[in-house]
């Protein structure tokens, strides 16, 4: 809307639009989605911020060397990025408008999310088998709280997921579901980079570092 | 028995009639009072069958204006409560000496000191200026809405359930007795296993959640939606602080989230983040709960600074002066918010350098702000002033604020503040900026939207006597403070045993007096105006000769704002468009595209507070059901595609013949 030319004047400017105004439904959504994940990510800068001062006091429980078991970590980013990778080709198949191989990419992402959330559990599980659950010292607390969110995050994604492919069921790829579809996009490959930094400086650097 | 008393625990939680204060006899009496209250009100709504009005009119309702007025109306009620605490610590404080204990145990009084700031600040301060924002960005813009109109419902909403939960805790329970930010390891379970601080953390969680979404709302509204030529050199500066105060809400609150959740997660699940044990560690939630707290003072003043911007130059009948100097000066303020917040713990103890940097940082921002206030000043030189309401308001500002900001630059030297550092000088200091800064800014604001808002003028003999209780009472009730801060008196006593600080004391709660009447002759002053409403009528739709795009439709604005989107050539767009005799088209309207009223906010907000409550008091079957609701509605909602509706071109055209011909000719 602002970047509509003003009217040239010969003689008496123009005040007011006279003419039928159109605006594309929805246009500032992409904009307002990415502000609010910025907002989000402040969050996650925080989780990092604390695990940056927590992630040492071991309180006598273990460090990140005792804890994580990176194979298995190795795996579950593996799921991560794939699932981007394929809700990547979902937004292709969006674009040609294809339904069904929008819907059927959307169901491989799921898969490859549902995996991921799947590992963390497991992973979560076993430290707390262990007895090494948040309570135990205020690495584990800032590890969990970091990871967990993350792992919230994910689920939501999820079952967004879900809502979006019976609607895209219902009503087709129309021009609402389409943003709707590219919103949950950025929001799973915002969460695809969150993961990269939680790999790389809470679990790499605390086995390898 | 024990079965009983289990299945009453599952039921119930930490919740039983013990959690009643009916012991109290200063809750009982403010309970029957509410209660009568209440009831009457009700009684009244339904009496006059005004419940389908409200419910169709203002609950549901997705126009920016309708929310706008709503927030502010809650403001105003919470001014109420914020301000019977203030009257109740400065009686205490007044006559608690030697042998007098006072009249509030300390159990009561913690939780009163606690409630005023938190209620002031986010229950008063916050609406008060997301309120303003609401109604007047999109019509200073030059917009039918905001970006999204739910999601502006919603939010109202979710600060509706916040107070509706800090209010709950008079009468059930108690609210905390921390403070009103609430440090561990104070705050932590050990040290307040009661429902005190759950209370403040799920109400400023839940409120905190609607304003950080009103910042996405307005930052994308600023940008996206202003009208054609209105580039952001041309932004009247009451947008441009906006945008900034919006930049800062979506910048500072999630760290507010993300504090206000580790501290729950401490209480509820026995982590280890602010703890005294097992590596925790308390100053971390202090710097957090600061990261937040110094830009929200930011996102409290700018908007004031804004609405001053708008009252000089309209009441001098200048153009403002150094535009772009006071554009550079907000955006320069934004950014240095974020550089000084540990300037609220020097004493943390981080040591000379780093305390020396927060030092620094803290007075550099005077001088934007000093700028700002030259601005102004040179703007009133030489201009035709008339001293109306708002620019009464807005001297009395010049003169008490630029005080306050001189306490705060001695306060920010770090060795003067280890001995400054919580005591009554600060609260001194504080006080001295948020009401001469915010608070008489919003009044200025009310007093100069007003006309727009409602069609007709706030009454002037009400509004001038109110506005000298305040100003008044405001120096007669913490100028003592600032003397007995000096004194080394520190903040949050409830007994003191030198007789010769009494006095002081004395004389602050007749200042307290003073705004109490201040107060009451600004209620006065809203009923008088309303039984004169005819008289005090505005029809030009420009009643002060004002200069922004607000002032070219009506008084009240029509529900789509503008029936032609207006075209901006200049700063002062309104202004402009006088001058050149801007003709409005009489005829030739279009249909107007505009979004549907909803209950989901409603839904949603009710559905929060039952959360929250569940929450507090461990009540975990309601909790969660309450929130499997939330979102099972949530997603209920976004299963409607039908959102939207035309108000048709013989309808824009009914409700435009009403205009008056002096909007479309003058000039």
């Amino acid at each position: 809307m602002t970047t509509q030319a003003i009217p040239a004047g010969n003689g008496a400017p123009t005040f007011y639009v006279t003419e039928e105004e159109h605006h594309p439904e929805g246009g500032s959504t992409m904009l307002g989605f990415w502000i609010y994940l910025m907002s989000d990510c402040l969050i996650f800068a925080c989780l990092f911020a604390c695990y940056g001062v927590l992630g040492h006091s071991y309180a006598g429980g273990p460090s990140p060397r005792e804890a994580f078991e990176l194979p298995l970590i190795a795996l579950n980013t593996a799921m991560l990025l794939f699932s981007s990778i394929t809700y990547g080709f979902a937004m292709l198949a969006m674009e040609r408008n294809s339904r069904s191989q929008t819907l059927l990419w959307l169901a491989v992402t799921w898969l490859f999310g549902a995996a991921f959330i799947g590992i963390e559990l497991h992973e979560f599980a076993g430290l707390i088998a262990e007895g090494n659950g948040p309570w135990r010292s205020g690495f584990l607390t800032s590890f969990f709280s970091l990871v967990g969110t993350h792992g919230l995050h994910v689920t939501s994604g999820l079952i967004w997921m879900i809502v979006l492919m019976v609607q895209t069921v219902q009503k087709g790829l129309i021009p609402a579901n389409k943003r709707r579809l590219m919103c949950l996009s950025m929001f799973w490959h915002f969460l695809d980079v969150v993961w990269i930094g939680v790999f790389t400086f809470v679990y790499l650097m605390g086995v390898l570092g | 028995m024990t079965n009983t008393s289990d299945l009453a625990k599952i039921i119930f939680g930490r919740l039983s009639l013990e959690s009643i204060p009916y012991h109290e006899p200063i809750l009982i009496v403010t309970f029957i009072g509410v209660a009568i209250g209440g009831i009457a009100l009700l009684g009244a709504l339904t009496y006059f069958k005004l419940w389908g009005y409200l419910w169709k009119e203002w609950f549901t309702s997705v126009d920016h204006k309708k929310i706008g007025v709503m927030y502010i109306v809650l403001a105003l009620i919470m001014l109420l409560r914020g301000f019977s605490d203030a009257i109740m610590m400065r009686a205490q404080q007044a006559v608690a000496f030697g042998d007098n204990q006072g009249y509030l145990p300390a159990h009561h009084y913690d939780q009163i000191f606690t409630a005023h700031g938190v209620i002031m600040i986010f229950f008063v301060a916050m609406p008060l200026v997301v309120g303003m924002m609401n109604f007047i960005v999109p019509l200073q813009i030059g917009a039918r809405d905001v970006a999204f109109p739910f999601l502006n419902n919603f939010s109202f909403w979710m600060t509706v359930s916040g107070v509706i939960l800090t209010m709950l805790s008079l009468f059930i329970g108690e609210y905390a007795r921390t403070g009103w930010l609430a440090y561990p390891p104070l705050s932590d379970l050990a040290y307040s296993p009661d429902v005190g601080v759950d209370y403040w953390i799920w109400g400023l969680q839940i409120a905190g959640i609607g304003t950080l979404l009103s910042g996405v709302n307005f930052v994308t509204t600023i940008v996206k939606m202003r009208a054609p030529g209105m580039t952001m050199m041309k932004l009247p500066v009451f947008t441009w602080t906006a945008l900034c105060t919006n930049i800062l809400i979506v910048a500072a609150f999630p760290v507010l989230t993300a504090a206000l959740a580790m501290l729950t997660l401490d209480r509820y699940l026995g982590f280890h983040f602010f703890t005294n044990t097992l590596g925790g560690n308390p100053m971390m939630y202090i710097n957090l709960i600061w990261i937040w707290g110094h830009p929200e003072v930011y996102i409290l003043i700018l908007p004031a600074f804004g609405i001053y911007s708008e009252v000089v130059p309209t009441f001098t009948g200048k153009r403002l002066f150094g535009y772009t100097s006071m554009v550079y000066a907000t955006v320069v303020i934004t950014i240095l918010s974020y550089l000084v917040w540990l300037h609220h713990f020097f004493t943390m103890g981080s040591g000379a350098s780093v305390n020396s940097f927060f030092g620094i940082t803290t007075m550099i921002i005077s001088i934007p702000t000093g700028a700002k206030i030259f601005n102004w000043l040179f703007t009133m030189y030489r201009g035709r002033i008339r001293y109306e309401l708002p620019m009464m308001w807005t001297v009395a500002f010049m003169l008490t604020f630029v005080i306050g900001g001189m306490t705060g630059v001695m306060l920010a030297v770090p060795p003067a503040d280890f001995v400054l550092h919580n005591s009554l000088f600060l609260i001194a200091h504080f006080h001295n900026v948020i009401i001469g800064g915010v608070l008489f800014g919003m009044f200025a604001g009310i007093n100069f939207w007003f006309p727009k808002v409602f069609g007709f003028k706030l009454d002037r003999t009400w509004g001038v006597r109110s506005f000298w209780l305040w100003v008044v009472g405001f120096w007669v009730a913490f100028a003592p403070l600032y003397v007995l801060g000096l004194m080394g008196v520190t903040r949050r006593l409830r007994h003191f045993d030198d007789p010769s600080l009494q006095i002081w004391f004395i004389i602050a709660a007749f200042g307290v007096v003073l705004i109490a009447g201040g107060i009451a002759c600004l209620l006065i002053q809203f009923y008088v105006s309303i039984r004169d409403r005819e008289k005090l009528k505005d029809t030009t739709g420009d009643p002060w000769n004002a200069r922004s795009l607000e002032w070219s439709t009506t008084s009240p604005p029509p529900k789509y704002n503008f029936a032609f989107t207006p075209v901006v050539h200049d700063l002062d767009a309104w202004w402009d468009m006088k001058a050149r005799g801007a003709e409005h088209p009489t005829g030739g309207y279009h249909a107007i595209h505009m979004p549907k009223n909803t209950g989901t906010g409603v839904v949603l907000g009710a559905l929060a507070t039952a959360f929250g409550f569940a929450m507090i008091w461990y009540i975990w079957w309601l909790a969660a059901l309450s929130f499997v609701a939330s979102i099972a509605y949530a997603i209920f909602h976004t299963f409607n595609y039908d959102r939207d509706y035309y108000i048709p071109a013989d309808e824009v055209a009914r409700t435009e013949g009403g205009r008056p011909r002096s909007l479309a000719t003058q000039g």
